[in-house]
């Protein structure tokens, strides 16, 4: 057993809605949509035209740079409808599901049986390939790299997040298996990193051909990025590899059953959510599908994923590629009366004592999108690092950013961040500074430079 | 309310008749209301805390001071006058028409620059100044005159902050800003043994004071405690420890008391508007001084009694800590403290010229702060690269 790793920084914040641990139905997608801006920077090269008949696993759009990395349907049917936004820019290809599902056969395949090209071929063949993530920068891997470690994150401390022991309590064959591709694929080793909370509970502890780490605290002790940075710091020129632990299980069904099986139980979890619980879902379902779960007549945002760092989908949206949570919360777009200036404010929750939220530890909010204020400058130094456990500067490597400058952006750590991991920090900012939206730019640019 | 805002508000927006008062307006409409604005990208959910909040939270912490101020100017006039027959609100009623008129001016001063220049860059109107304009009139003394502090306004707001780009760019503390501006233009009015009296200096130019006809008492020396820094200088003034403590002697308005200090650094401390860090550092700063003067010779008196005279507390809670000049990284608050502390008591001990070092000491650091920090998290880098290369 490997040491536990005790994160002292950070913050769960107690948002209501959690998900209960019960399966309330299984959806039967109608339209469901693959979408190209699930993935940083890729540049897609649409493969189908509509009308087009698809089935499970069948290639509907490549990576224009790398075309071997394909991107495959999660249902069969019929190509319904593409979809373009500005500068004809490739948002979103709807498929309209049959009936009855087919899949592509991949073939069932033993893992110890093939080498590290087959094994390559096969996830690019099927669309799984997108599931691995590089760091830095938080993009599709290059399948012609070798990662010095692959790290996986049993665990996940986002507000609300599914719960993994619950959400994949049937896929433990095939996490084993997913693990034992990704160690053919790396000549280091296969990190995986445990909540301490439920490290002896948990049947994921069992798995083998791992490296355990075991982290305590509270969010974002979860994410990857704040892992790696505890076990070993990617420095400039080190590729890394993170994989969640839902899409191992893919990738362990897809060779254990041969099918590109993206069916998942997704947790619909929020303050606006009724009786929040699990649906058995698919990558790319629509929100629409979610019916009995809110009043349509509210003015709810859809969020695919958790409110710190998902999407806005909107009510007629789709669930993204990597999630398996959607959250509903309140549009908070009204007028607050005096609410800064209100000594109490009891219904709103803070982290600063400026506030009495200290005074209620258990109580849970119902908070919404309201910003609470009006964007400023930089002024508060301290609040940052407090839920930030990184031995970075969290507001020197946003400034970096602001002002383009690669040289500082690479000293204050941007090899090791993604915007999940400073999440936070905006979160916390009283100055309301989008310190996400700015380090995609940062990453964004970084990617422009070095290339 | 609301219908009415929201039926005037088209005529403030860009084109509409009054655009031009833009920021004027939503400055209002945000100070009543928190604003609609929802979160567009990134976070969904954000605190409920904004920077509207944190300097609300710092003007409060600043009213046990103003409040002791008030009282103090009254109280000081009242014995420098020997109005024997003044009871506690002849004492208020004198300090509040004394000090009113220093808030009005630094509120309406410098609120004006703030709108105009938020205006002009088309930006919200920053709240910073409510803290600067709270501070500034228990900086000076309680007789400056008006014009004198309306002119040091201004420049502490138009070049201490709103050329660099306003709250949160500066370099320097505006407040302090302005007492320096006064101190190095008009000297005359801010040192010297008869300034720190309310009433004192028109008597001495016009022969009468404010209230009463009579004549400063004999036993008035007007000098601050650290004009005569000594045991026996303090005893012959009359001046105990508890007086310094309490607060009971001349001094700018809000500075004298300790207790009101102690009550607002508790509340700035309790909600972490300002930094404990640099507090406690300072005062540990000024303290190694303090004592290596006394061990050394420089001065009789004990190393604490450098905290409890003149500024040092108020410029170490209210000023020092100001998190937008002060040092940003948690090492470099500890190192920015320490030397605000020290340099404050060093300057005391060597310029007998002005004897008051704490806002040198503080304008000095400010300008070392960014310094301070970059030399920090160099290290921080090059430690953790060391500590990399060591795991391979």
């Amino acid at each position: 057993m490997s040491n536990i790793i005790e994160l002292k920084r950070g913050l769960n914040i107690p948002i209501a809605g959690k998900a209960v641990q019960k399966a309330k139905m299984a959806i039967t997608p109608d339209v469901v949509a693959v979408k190209p801006t699930d993935f940083r920077g890729l540049i897609p090269k649409l493969l189908v035209r509509e009308g087009d008949t698809v089935l499970a696993g069948s290639p509907v759009f490549a990576d224009k740079v790398k075309p071997e990395i394909l991107f495959t349907s999660p249902v069969s049917g019929t190509v319904a409808e593409i979809v373009r936004g500005e500068k004809r820019k490739l948002l979103e290809i709807r498929i309209k599901a049959d009936k009855e599902q087919k899949s592509v056969d991949f073939g069932v395949v033993k893992v110890s049986s093939l080498d590290e090209g087959q094994i390559k071929d096969l996830l690019l063949k099927s669309g799984l390939w997108p599931a691995i993530v590089q760091r830095p920068y938080g993009i599709i891997a290059d399948p012609s790299a070798k990662p010095k470690d692959i790290f996986i994150s049993a665990f996940s401390t986002a507000p609300l997040a599914a719960n993994p022991e619950f959400a994949l309590r049937d896929e433990f064959e095939n996490i084993q298996t997913g693990i034992n591709v990704l160690g053919k694929l790396t000549n280091g080793r296969v990190h995986v990193s445990f909540n301490k909370e439920n490290y002896a509970g948990t049947p994921f502890h069992k798995l083998e051909n791992i490296i355990p780490h075991i982290f305590g605290g509270k969010h974002p002790a979860g994410n990857t990025g704040v892992q790696i940075s505890h076990i070993s710091p990617i420095m400039k020129g080190d590729t890394v590899w993170t994989v969640s632990l839902m899409m191992t299980a893919a990738i362990g069904k897809l060779f254990n059953t041969g099918k590109y099986d993206m069916t998942r139980l997704v947790a619909v979890t929020g303050p606006e959510a009724i009786d929040p619980s699990y649906v058995k879902g698919v990558a790319g379902m629509s929100m629409k599908d979610l019916k009995g779960y809110f009043r349509p007549e509210d003015n709810i945002r859809f969020i695919s994923g958790d409110v710190l760092t998902g999407t806005n989908v909107g009510p007629d949206g789709f669930l993204g590629f990597f999630d398996n949570q959607v959250t509903l919360i309140r549009e908070g777009n009204e007028h607050e009366l005096f609410g800064w200036a209100k000594p109490f404010r009891t219904s709103q929750f803070s982290t600063s004592h400026t506030y009495f939220s200290w005074l209620t530890p258990n109580k849970q909010y119902n908070l919404d999108t309201n910003l609470h204020g009006g964007p400023r400058a930089f002024v508060m130094s301290d609040v940052y690092s407090k839920v930030l456990p990184m031995d970075i500067y969290p507001v020197y490597l946003i400034k970096a950013c602001l002002s383009g400058d690669i040289d500082k952006m690479e000293k204050f750590g941007i090899y090791e961040v993604l915007e999940e991991d400073l999440a936070l920090c905006e979160y916390v900012c009283p100055s309301k500074i989008e310190f996400q939206s700015i380090l995609s730019d940062g990453i964004s640019l970084m990617m422009k430079e070095m290339a | 309310m609301r219908k009415f805002i929201d039926k005037i508000k088209p005529s403030f927006e860009k084109g509409g008749k009054f655009g031009f008062l833009h920021s004027t307006f939503d400055a209002f409409e945000s100070f009543l209301y928190v604003p609609d604005t929802v979160t567009r990208k990134g976070s969904h959910i954000r605190d409920c805390v904004d920077l509207k909040r944190i300097m609300i939270i710092m003007v409060v912490a600043l009213v046990p001071a103003m409040l002791f101020g008030i009282w103090n100017t009254g109280y000081q006039h009242s014995i420098a006058f020997g109005l024997d027959d003044w009871g506690f609100w002849d004492i208020v009623g004198y300090g509040l028409v004394k000090v009113i008129p220093l808030y009005l001016v630094s509120y309406i001063v410098g609120l004006a620059i703030e709108f105009i220049s938020a205006q002009i860059r088309g930006h919200e109107v920053n709240e910073g100044y409510l803290v600067s304009g709270m501070i500034i009139p228990l900086i000076v003394p309680a007789d400056v005159p008006l014009w004198m502090l309306a002119i040091a306004v201004a420049f502490a707001v138009i070049l201490g902050k709103e050329v660099f780009g306003g709250t949160g760019m500066n370099i320097w503390n505006p407040a302090l800003l302005c007492r320096a501006f006064l101190f190095f233009s008009y000297p005359s009015m801010m040192s010297g043994d008869t300034i720190w009296t309310s009433g004192v200096t028109r008597y001495l130019s016009e022969g009468k004071a404010f209230a009463c006809g009579n004549g400063l008492v004999d036993s008035y020396s007007g000098a601050t405690p650290l004009a005569h820094p000594t045991v026996d200088g303090l005893q012959n003034a009359g001046t105990s420890m508890w007086d310094l403590i309490a607060g009971t002697i001349p001094g700018c308005v809000g500075e004298t008391s300790v207790i009101a200090i102690l009550i607002g650094a508790i509340i700035l401390i309790w909600t972490g508007v300002a930094s404990w860090k640099i507090m406690l550092s300072s005062v540990v700063g000024g303290l190694a001084i303090g004592y290596l003067g006394f061990a050394s010779g420089v001065t009789d008196l004990p190393g604490y009694y450098q905290l409890l005279m003149g500024g040092f507390l108020f410029g170490t809670v209210f000023m020092a800590t100001d998190p937008v000049t002060s040092a940003q990284t948690e090492t470099g608050k500890w190192i920015y403290g320490f030397l605000v502390g020290a340099l404050a008591v060093t300057v005391r001990f060597f310029n007998p010229g002005y004897p008051e070092g704490m806002m040198l000491a503080i304008l000095l650091m400010n300008t070392f702060a960014p310094l301070i920090d970059y030399y920090v998290t160099d290290a921080a880098i090059s430690r953790r690269a060391k500590k990399v290369k060591t795991a391979k």
